[in-house]
This record gives structure tokens, C-alpha cells and sequence, in this order.
């Protein structure tokens, strides 16, 4: 998606479409300058363009049971995910991850998706205290496959605790991208020891063939230049739309 | 009413185009070029001998009336020139600054064998500048014949057959995956070569004759081939998605930060106006010791751009000087603005510091080996010739193989395996009924005029195509 001639190209993961009006939609945290920026357009504002969907579609069959687990703003398309999941005939187990009980979203939309709800927060306020309770549960309960989505460091750990189970485990990755379609090469990311490109190979990826270490870093090679431009807007007066967001 | 005029002196040496100094240029994205005057222009066409057998023509890949537009020139009837260029080449503005004339026209102009030959690219140049400031003209609207076509990517192959076909009254709908056209003209080759204005001015031209550009449509993605033909109702496709997939050296470390491939490097700095951040949103980090590995056009347009973001280059290319392949113009232009060039030598490996940002790259030394049958030189290392060289950019510029997505999501459409590029015959014709491709994805990576040559004949096989077909 790009916002406005001077804009960037960001990467937006699809959390929900209307068929019938011709709509898709996205959940996005206003992190950057381009995020904040567009959290500021107003209804029916133009966006210069937006290409899509990239990238290759989700694997969705019968597995049996899938638990399918979402963090932060991915629990938004993770959840058309457990939608998809259970019109295939699974049973489906969802965890929803945030970092405190504030930060907790779309409970009510998981609980009516899925089979089985789980909630968990960093710091204990909400549910339970970070994701090591999923050791009981896979310990419990046999899974057939397991979906996450969610920041990096959160799907590097899940993985990590599904590894010794035997549970496939599919994590999307989210790289910096710039085209996404396979002409840059900023978004490679290596999957069992080969480099891939996250924009055209995947989104989605085996968890536990990823190199995420590798991946933090990368993520962070832009820092300072993005904090730079998110400040800049944000000194320069930032949203313009006439107050109507704090 | 042929003129009888006494024959004019021959002046063996072509007419100099201004330029911008060198230390001036390397600090600035404008025009390094800055095209000749109307003096200067008439000057240059005077020492053309009209022949009445042309060379020059023979060694244009889209055969351009070369001698008749600079008749056009020599006679000050200018709308005229351009109309003659048009009729071959949509695209002259571009042409007449990135085309490799002394390989091409130029090589086979007669008055090269006695001195410079015509600088038939600057005269090209002159015209399409010309027009550009006096206002274009369009040529007459053909009958509908109720034919519709689809071209997929609007880079120099794409925007020439939806010309082409436009213009023999087929509907033309132009799908493309970025949200500007142009293809490599706007995401690759950097202002200072060749402006952006420009390319959006010759965009809009094929525009204007009708064809209906669609930003932001990843075919194979958005849509694909089959769907267009069964859904879409078009009755033929001609893809032109380039090479635009990036080749990395495979070393060790090669995923660091501060390690950019050539397409990311220049769609940051030029696509994305990234030498404008922050103006633009688009950042580029760019170290003091930045190595360029390569020796194309590629590697000299990254080069000359890290040059003008402050930094100071080498440029690591793994054969000698003369196997250069980049333009002989930019390799003097770059020199010019102080490129360093490491010449025999490959990257081995890449280090990184805490962060995981890039510090330090080991190389070897290499040596050519004898010419093979083709004459083309081999490189072999040299034993225990390694090197460190303290860096904290690279970017990687080694090539580009044809985007893939395509060729991955068109069942039955027969591609190379090795190379990528989709199997065509000399028109074009690829192994799926109505179905056409060229320019880079056929070719691999090649020049801009060669892909507007495929683009013709392509046209030309789909006009009697799409005439024969009910
Ligand atoms: C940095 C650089 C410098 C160069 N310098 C020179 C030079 O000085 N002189 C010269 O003659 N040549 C030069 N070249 C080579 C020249 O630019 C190319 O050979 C030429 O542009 C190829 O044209 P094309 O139309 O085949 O492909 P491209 O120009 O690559 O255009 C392909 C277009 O298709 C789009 N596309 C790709 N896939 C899809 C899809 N699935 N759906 C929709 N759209 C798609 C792409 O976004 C792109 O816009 C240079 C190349 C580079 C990269
Ligand atoms: S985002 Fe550019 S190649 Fe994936």
C-alpha cells in the first residue's frame, strides 16, 4: 500500500473482505510515520494505491485439530484464519496474546470463531502470564497443526515449544518488504538454511526451519531512519485531520 | 525538388555535449547530460551525408528512418523528425539517453571510419526534448476492430506493443505491478541518467493514444493469464514483466544489514525518491565505505548514486576493465566523478559487527583465463590471494533473472528452468495459444531497445493474430 506520492510501500496483512461490496480491510498498530499517517485518514480519503493480495495463499484443508495462535494486532487476520480453519471442519483452539489487559483485542470475536478460547498477557494482568501454559496444553491435548501470528519474537518462542511436540507449526513472517513482489530482496529471510523471499515465498513459513534470530536483526537495519521520519511528522504538526484521534 | 547544393566539407569531429562538471554532478541527482542547442543540433545533422544506402539503420534494433529525422533536423521541420522517429519508436526521449549507440547505430555510421561517427542518440535526444517543450501530436484514431488485449508490465517491451497494437485499433488494457510505469526507466535508472519526468512524459504519451494503464495489478496475483482470457475477455496477452529478480553471491554473512541488492539500493533511492528522505518516506542508510560488486549498467548507476549521497565507492568486479560490460559513456562519466575500481577480485565472505550491521568484507584476487571458442574469458582465483576491506555498505549488483511469479502461476506456459526466461519463438509466440512475451523475461537481462525490438515484432505477430483469429 501507498499512501501518497511521497509516501512508502508498507506491507499490510488482510484481516477481513466483504465480497459483496467490493471492500477488504486491515488492522494496523500506528507505529511509524506511514502507520500514524494513515491512522489519520479520515473516512473516504483517497490512498494512492494498494496492490493485492500478495503473496501465497494460506493452507487451508482438514488437519483435524488446528490451534491457532495471534498476538497483538495479528490476532485481527489470524482470526480470518480461524474462520477458514473451521469451515474446513476442524476443531479449532485459538490463543490470543497481548501485552497487558488493556492491549487485549477482539476476545468476543475469537470466542464465537473458534472452539476453544485461551488469553495470555506479558505481564499477568489478563489470563495467563506469558505463553509457557502452552507446554501443559500441547502436553494434554494432540494438535495436528498450529498456525501463529504475532510479533517475531512470539512466534520464534511458540515454535520453540511446539518443536519437541512434533506439531507442524506455520508462522507468517513479517521482513521489511518494499515492492512484495519479488524484486528487491529486503524481505529474505532464511528457511531451512536457504534464503527465501518473504514477499513471494511466503508469507507463511515452517517454524521450525526459520532463522529468527536472523530476522530481528534484519527487522531493525531501518530504526533510526524510521524513528527519524516518525518524529519529524510528528514535530512538523503530524495528523492534520482536525483532532478527531488523541 | 531535389536541391543541388555544393557538397559541405566533411567535419570529422562530432559536436561535444554539455555536461555538468564532474564535482559539481556527484553531488546532485540532476542531468549529468544536458542535450544539445538548436545550434548545436544543426551543426551535428550537417555533417550526416544522407546516405542513400544507410548503415546506421540496419543496426537499429527497431529500425529507426535515422537518416530522414536528421534531414528533418538539417530542414528546422522538427514535428516532423519526431514524427518519423514515432513511427518506429515510441520512446525516443528515453532512447536517445540510455541506448548503447557505439554498439549499435553508431558503430555502422560510414563517417566513423574516418573520424567520429553521427551522434545519431544526441540528435534522437534533441528531438524528443523538443517536442516535449512544443507539444506532442497524435497520430490519427484507427477503426475499432473490436479486439482486445491485455499487456502485462509497462516497461519499455510493454508500453511498446500496447502502442504498437493501439495504434492498429486493438482496446489495450496495460496491467502493471507498481504504482508508477515505466519499469526499469523508473525504478532502476536514476534521475541524473535519465529523469523521471520524462518517463511518466513518454508514459502518458501511450496513454493518450488510448491504452488503459492499470497500476498496481501483480498478474499471477491479482489476476492470472487464464483468468484474463476466459473472464477477462481478452483475446490475447503479451507479457513484458522484465528481470527485475536479484542474484546474490551466495557468501556467507550476505544477509547483514547494510547489504542491499542492486534492485533494492536503486528502488529506495529512485522509485521511492529515498535521496529525498525525509522529505519522501522511503529511508536509505548509507555507510562512508560503500563496495559495489559488479560491472554493468547496474552497478555503475548504484555506484554513481552512493557517490551522490556522500559516500565514497569502489566498485569490485571480478574480470579486467575491458570486460566491462556497462556503457562506455557512464564508465567515463563515473570515473569522471571519482569511482574507485577494484579490478580481479570477488567477495568471499561478509562480517558484521554487535548490531548486525556489515564492517568488514574478505575477497580473492582472480585471474582471466584463456578466451574460450565464443572468445569470452573465463575467471579462475588466484590460491591464497585473500583480502579483507573495511566496508559498512555493499550492495550487490551481480544481475537479475526474470521475475518469476508469473511463469510459476500460468499452467501449460513453457519457461526455462535454468534461466527463468520464458520460451518464445523469433516473434515472440510462447507455448499457450495467443499468448506473447518478450523484452527481459524472454532474454534475460538486456538493453531497453532490445526489449522495444521484441516488443515490435511481438505486436506485429499478434496483429495477424488477432486479424486472423474470428
Ligand atoms: C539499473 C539499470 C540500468 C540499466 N541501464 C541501461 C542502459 O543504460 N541502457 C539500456 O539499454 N538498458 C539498460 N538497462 C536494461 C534495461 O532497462 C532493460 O533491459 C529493459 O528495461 C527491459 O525492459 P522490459 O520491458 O523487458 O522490462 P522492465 O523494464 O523490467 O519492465 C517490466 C515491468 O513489468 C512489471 N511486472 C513484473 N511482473 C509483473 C506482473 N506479474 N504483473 C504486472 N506487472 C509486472 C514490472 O514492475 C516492470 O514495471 C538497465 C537496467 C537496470 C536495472
Ligand atoms: S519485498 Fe521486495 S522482494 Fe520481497
Amino acid at each position: 500500500m501507498v499512501p501518497h506520492e511521497k509516501g512508502e510501500r508498507v506491507p499490510l496483512t488482510i484481516s477481513g473482505y466483504d465480497a459483496k461490496k467490493g471492500t477488504v480491510s486491515f488492522a494496523f498498530h500506528e507505529v511509524g510515520k506511514t502507520t500514524k499517517e494513515l491512522g489519520c485518514y479520515s473516512e473516504g480519503q483517497e490512498i494512492l494505491n494498494v496492490t493485492g493480495p500478495l503473496g501465497n495463499p494460506s493452507e487451508i484443508k482438514k488437519f483435524g485439530k488446528v490451534l491457532c495462535i495471534g498476538g497483538s494486532i495479528m490476532i485481527a487476520p489470524l482470526l480470518l484464519q480461524v474462520k477458514a480453519m473451521k469451515a474446513a471442519g476442524n476443531q479449532v483452539t485459538t490463543v490470543l496474546g497481548a501485552r497487558t489487559k488493556e492491549a487485549m483485542i477482539m476476545e468476543k470475536e475469537a470466542k464465537t470463531l473458534s472452539d476453544k478460547v485461551y488469553v495470555a498477557t506479558d505481564d499477568g494482568s489478563y489470563g495467563n502470564k506469558g505463553l509457557d501454559f502452552l507446554n501443559d496444553l500441547l502436553k494434554k491435548e494432540k494438535f495436528d497443526r498450529c498456525v501463529v501470528m504475532g510479533p517475531v519474537v512470539m512466534m520464534r518462542d511458540v515454535s520453540a515449544i511446539t518443536k519437541p511436540f512434533g506439531i507442524p507449526t506455520v508462522v507468517t513472517l513479517t521482513p521489511i518488504m518494499i515492492d512484495g513482489m519479488g524484486m528487491c530482496g529486503v524481505c529474505r529471510v532464511t528457511v531451512g538454511g536457504k534464503m527465501m523471499f518473504g514477499c513471494v515465498d511466503g508469507p507463511e513459513f515452517d517454524g521450525h526451519q526459520t532463522n529468527f534470530e536472523e530476522l530481528i536483526l534484519r527487522q531493525r537495519t531501518m530504526l533510526p531512519e524510521e524513528r527519524l521520519g516518525s518524529l519529524l511528522w510528528e514535530t512538523s504538526g503530524g495528523c492534520k485531520c482536525g483532532g478527531n484521534k488523541a | 525538388m531535389a536541391e543541388t547544393k555544393p557538397k559541405p566539407k566533411l567535419n570529422k569531429k562530432a559536436v561535444e555535449m554539455a555536461k555538468q562538471e564532474p564535482k559539481v554532478r556527484a553531488k546532485n541527482f540532476k542531468e549529468v547530460a544536458l542535450g544539445y542547442t538548436e545550434a548545436e543540433a544543426q551543426e551535428e545533422a550537417s555533417r550526416c551525408l544522407t546516405c542513400p544506402k544507410p548503415q546506421c539503420m540496419t543496426a537499429c534494433p527497431v529500425e529507426v528512418p535515422i537518416p530522414t529525422f536528421i534531414k528533418c533536423i538539417k530542414e528546422k521541420k522538427y514535428a516532423e523528425g519526431i514524427a518519423a522517429i514515432k513511427t518506429k519508436n515510441a520512446l525516443p526521449a528515453v532512447c536517445g539517453r540510455v541506448c548503447p549507440q557505439e554498439v549499435q547505430c553508431q558503430s555502422k555510421c560510414v563517417i566513423g571510419k574516418m573520424g567520429d561517427p553521427i551522434s545519431i542518440g544526441r540528435l534522437e535526444r534533441f528531438l524528443a526534448d523538443w517536442e516535449r517543450e512544443n507539444g506532442s501530436q497524435l497520430p490519427p484514431k484507427p477503426t475499432p476492430t473490436g479486439k482486445k488485449v491485455a499487456v502485462i508490465g509497462a516497461g519499455p517491451a510493454g508500453l511498446t506493443v500496447a502502442a504498437d497494437l493501439i495504434k492498429q485499433g486493438h482496446e489495450v488494457t496495460e496491467f502493471e505491478a507498481l504504482h508508477v510505469g515505466g519499469g526499469v526507466l523508473s525504478y532502476g535508472i536514476p534521475e541524473f541518467r535519465l529523469p523521471k519526468a520524462i518517463v511518466q512524459n513518454e508514459v502518458n504519451y501511450v496513454q493518450k493514444l488510448g491504452v488503459d494503464l492499470r497500476l498496481g495489478n501483480l498478474i499471477g496475483r491479482t489476476h492470472t493469464i487464464p483468468e484474463l482470457m476466459k473472464e477477462g475477455g481478452y483475446d490475447a496477452v503479451f507479457i513484458g514483466s522484465g528481470a527485475g529478480l536479484p542474484q546474490f553471491t551466495g557468501c556467507p554473512g550476505e544477509n547483514l544489514g547494510g547489504i542491499y541488492s542492486a534492485n533494492e539500493f536503486l528502488i529506495r533511492v529512485n522509485l521511492m525518491k529515498g535521496y529525498l528522505f525525509p522529505e519522501y518516506d522511503t529511508p536509505i542508510r548509507i555507510g562512508k565505505h560503500v563496495v559495489v560488486i559488479g560491472g554493468g549498467n547496474v552497478a555503475m548507476d548504484c555506484a554513481r548514486c552512493s557517490m551522490r549521497l556522500g559516500s565514497d565507492v569502489c566498485l569490485v568486479y571480478r574480470r579486467s576493465r575491458d570486460e566491462l560490460p556497462a556503457r562506455h559513456e557512464e564508465i567515463e562519466n563515473a570515473e569522471e566523478e571519482g569511482l574507485v575500481c577494484k579490478f580481479l577480485a570477488a567477495p568471499v565472505e561478509f562480517y558484521g559487527d554487535e548490531r548486525g550491521w556489515v564492517k568488514s568484507m574478505k575477497a580473492v584476487c582472480m585471474e582471466l583465463t584463456e578466451p574460450d571458442a565464443k572468445g569470452r574469458r573465463g575467471v579462475k582465483v588466484i590460491p591464497d590471494s585473500e583480502f579483507t576491506m573495511e566496508v559498512d555498505t555493499v550492495i550487490i549488483a551481480i544481475g537479475q533473472t526474470p521475475n518469476p511469479i508469473i511463469q510459476r502461476t500460468t499452467e501449460g506456459l513453457q519457461s526455462d528452468p535454468r534461466h527463468g526466461t520464458i520460451t518464445v519463438n523469433e516473434v515472440g509466440k510462447t507455448s499457450l495459444d495467443g499468448v506473447y512475451a518478450g523484452g527481459d523475461v524472454a532474454t534475460g537481462a538486456a538493453t531497453v531497445i532490445s526489449a522495444m525490438g521484441a516488443g515490435k515484432r511481438a505486436a506485429k505477430a499478434m496483429h495477424e493474430y488477432l486479424t486472423n483469429k474470428k
